[in-house]
């Protein structure tokens, strides 16, 4: 995956890059708006990360042209500033994801892969994990041949699991994207919520499917 | 600016002026006219009187030739307040009549003519003037008579001198009734701004005097008031979470300075080192959840969220909320049911209402389920409602636990404050905070009440009028 990061806090840039490459990413960094569109406009990236707050042109700037000239480079937002609005401002100017600072690397990498992934598109009507199959349409759920019965909601977390199969998806990313809260709940909810679903997929087979990833969150995938 | 000029500046005294002077003009005109008619009448009586006369003596004439009018003029001039007469022939030699001397050549045109002239029966001989009118006779004597126009002069004159002291009057009493109330409401308003001034100064708990009249300036003052009030508040709000934030998030961050510096100091392999930085970790990602919690209040309270405000059903959150917290409930036990039978309209930011309802879950959780509570079928169980009351929604979260003693509960809901039986529970103390923040954002109160036995927190939002019509 190539990336652009476009931050202008030297030290939280250079991180962000050495913490990409470790995990086998190329980052290229640029220090303000101006070089960051630049940059955005000449170079070929799966992801766009843009600090929401950069010097010479904002980030939400930097993002808004780019669409404009009809660049869809996935970007992910990063602000210090604060939640609910701010989200919904950045997500209006063209961004694809936002991210509040204090951020964990984890979370960035996680959400990064899956806007990179996402240009791919995987959209097929059958998710398939190992010997799971999930049929968007007649939202069945087969393992080894049974059908595994669903609450609606563990249908979706489940959905959101096998699209990005493979992928790490953190507790945020779930919370989001399957209940669409924004806010973070004070007790790990999410965690009862995997189990169950855990429960309900993995029990009673030798191979386990769903995966807590330490201090990341969940991946769903088929390890053989 | 001395006070005088501070007066005259004054928009009330400037109004008075304007007043005064539009009030004096029309009393002016008034009078005037006034003058000006009854002067016509007078003048009007007169000429029917001279012509009357005139007719009279001319017909006395006709019957009984010049003798007879000189005889009957003589005889009314002698009358006291007679008009004036005067007969003469046709050289100008007077015959018969009243009139002392007349100016030249009155004799000479007939018709009406003011002039001057002097009576023969006045001792005196003053000039006097009259209104007179000259008749030719067919015989070439000539008649004239008048009367005196000094009581016409004299009303004229009244109703001048009237006129001019009641304007006099008019203004004198105008400036002074100006200068009075201008000086009413200066006094008022500068008491106004003395009060302002100080508060700038740094008085916060100062407040505008109120009269008590309810006239405007009561009511502006009634209004900067209420506004200060919020002011005051606001600061104060801010004063308490810099202290708080000072406060609690130091200690925090001291136990995460303390376990580095320890581990640096103690840490013999890698392992050690690598539990030291991950409750590092643990302990700055509870440290961001506090200070994210603590900006979400402030911004609820400085209504700030007020921008993206959307009406949607409050059922659908508690379902929505008691559906994300229902398998953590199932986990510790407790029974999770959601009451939300009829759609519930309320007009609010749908992220913030459903962050401070899962704050109350959350909490009812935590701290709601009786101690060691028996798992022998009669369990622990929390009821989340979502209901319309009148003009008010209501959302609760009823549960079963020790619930809060009634002195404590108003403490409950301050930042950071975190009941002797919950310190040693997880949790920033801010849950009930953000949820009160949050109903007051959108107009609305958070209740705690008790539950006999438990705790029972109400958060009542007005109903979203324009649904509330359909429902």
């Amino acid at each position: 995956m190539r990336l652009l990061i476009i931050e202008d806090d030297r030290d939280a840039a250079d991180y962000l890059a050495k913490a990409f490459r470790e995990v086998g990413h190329v980052a290229d960094l640029a220090t303000d708006g101006e070089e960051g569109l630049a940059q955005a406009l000449d170079g070929q990236y799966d992801v766009l990360i843009v600090d929401r707050m950069l010097p010479k042109l904002d980030g939400l700037s930097v993002i808004g042209t780019l669409r404009s000239k009809g660049i869809e480079t996935p970007a992910l937002i990063l602000s210090a500033l604060g939640q609910v609005d701010d989200r919904v401002k950045g997500l209006r100017a063209g961004g694809d994801d936002y991210l509040p600072k204090p951020y964990s690397f984890s979370e960035l990498l996680a959400r990064t892969e899956v806007l990179a992934r996402r240009r791919g598109g995987r959209e097929e009507t059958v998710y398939r994990v190992g010997d799971l199959e999930l049929d968007r349409l007649s939202h069945q759920v087969m393992r080894g041949g049974s059908e595994i019965i669903l609450q609606p909601r563990e249908f979706r977390l489940l959905e959101y699991l096998m699209k990005h199969a493979g992928q790490v998806v953190t507790r945020t990313m779930l919370l989001e994207n399957v209940w669409d809260y924004h806010f973070d709940p004070q007790t790990n909810v999410i965690d009862v919520h995997i189990s169950r679903l855990r429960s309900k997929i993995d029990k009673g087979f030798t191979q386990a499917l769903l995966h807590t990833v330490r201090g990341a969150g969940y991946v769903i995938r088929d390890s053989k | 600016m001395t006070a005088l000029g501070k007066l005259l500046r004054t928009t009330a005294f400037k109004l008075t002026l304007v007043y005064l002077t539009v009030f004096a003009l029309f009393a002016a005109f008034l009078l005037v006219y006034f003058a000006w008619n009854t002067r016509r009448l007078i003048t009007e009586q007169i000429t029917q009187t001279v012509d009357a006369e005139i007719t009279g003596l001319a017909e006395q004439y006709r019957q009984g030739g010049i003798r007879r009018l000189v005889f009957v003029v003589d005889a009314r001039s002698r009358r006291p307040g007679s008009s004036l007469y005067l007969v003469t022939t046709r050289a100008g030699e007077g015959l018969a009549g009243n009139v002392g001397s007349l100016a030249t050549g009155i004799l000479e045109t007939p018709g009406w003519t003011e002039t001057a002239y002097r009576r023969l029966d006045d001792p005196d001989g003053a000039e006097h003037e009259a209104l007179i009118r000259v008749f030719q006779l067919p015989s070439g004597f000539r008649l004239l008579v008048g009367r005196d126009l000094e009581e016409r002069e004299r009303l004229h004159d009244i109703v001048l001198a009237a006129g001019r002291w009641s304007l006099a009057i008019v203004i004198v009493l105008g400036v002074a009734g100006g200068f009075f109330v201008t000086r009413r409401v200066l006094k008022r308003v500068d008491a106004m701004t003395d009060t302002t001034r100080k508060i700038m100064d740094g008085d916060l708990a100062g407040r505008l005097p109120v009269a008590g009249t309810g006239d405007e300036l009561d009511r502006l003052a009634t209004n900067l008031n209420a506004m200060l009030e919020r002011i005051e508040g606001l600061m104060y709000g801010f004063k308490e979470v810099s202290d708080n934030i000072a406060h609690d998030l130091k200690t925090p961050l001291t136990r995460l300075r303390n376990r580095c510096e320890e581990a640096l100091r103690l840490a013999e392999d890698e392992s050690q080192y690598r539990a030291a930085l991950e409750s590092t970790i643990e302990e700055s990602d509870a440290l961001i959840r506090t200070f994210n919690a603590l900006l979400m209040i402030a911004r609820a309270e400085s209504g700030q969220a007020r921008d993206g405000m959307t009406e949607f059903d409050a059922a659908e959150i508690a379902r929505g909320v008691g559906e994300l917290y229902e398998p953590l409930a199932d986990e510790k036990g407790i029974q999770l049911k959601v009451e939300a039978p009829t759609a519930a309209p309320v007009h609010g930011n749908r992220e913030l209402i459903s962050q401070a309802l899962a704050n109350l879950v959350d909490n009812a959780i935590k701290y709601g389920a009786p101690d060691g509570a028996p798992a022998n079928g009669a369990g622990a169980e929390i009821v989340v409602k979502a209901v319309g009351e009148g003009d008010r929604i209501l959302l609760a979260v009823a549960d079963g636990g020790h619930g809060i003693p009634e002195a404590d509960r108003s403490r409950a809901v301050e930042r950071f404050v975190r009941l002797e039986q919950s310190r040693s529970k997880p949790g920033s103390g801010l849950g009930l905070s953000l949820a009160s923040a949050v109903a007051r954002l959108h107009g609305g109160e958070l209740k705690l009440e008790d539950n006999h036995p438990g705790l029972k927190t109400v958060i009542s939002l007005p109903r979203a009028a324009s649904v509330a019509a359909v429902s």
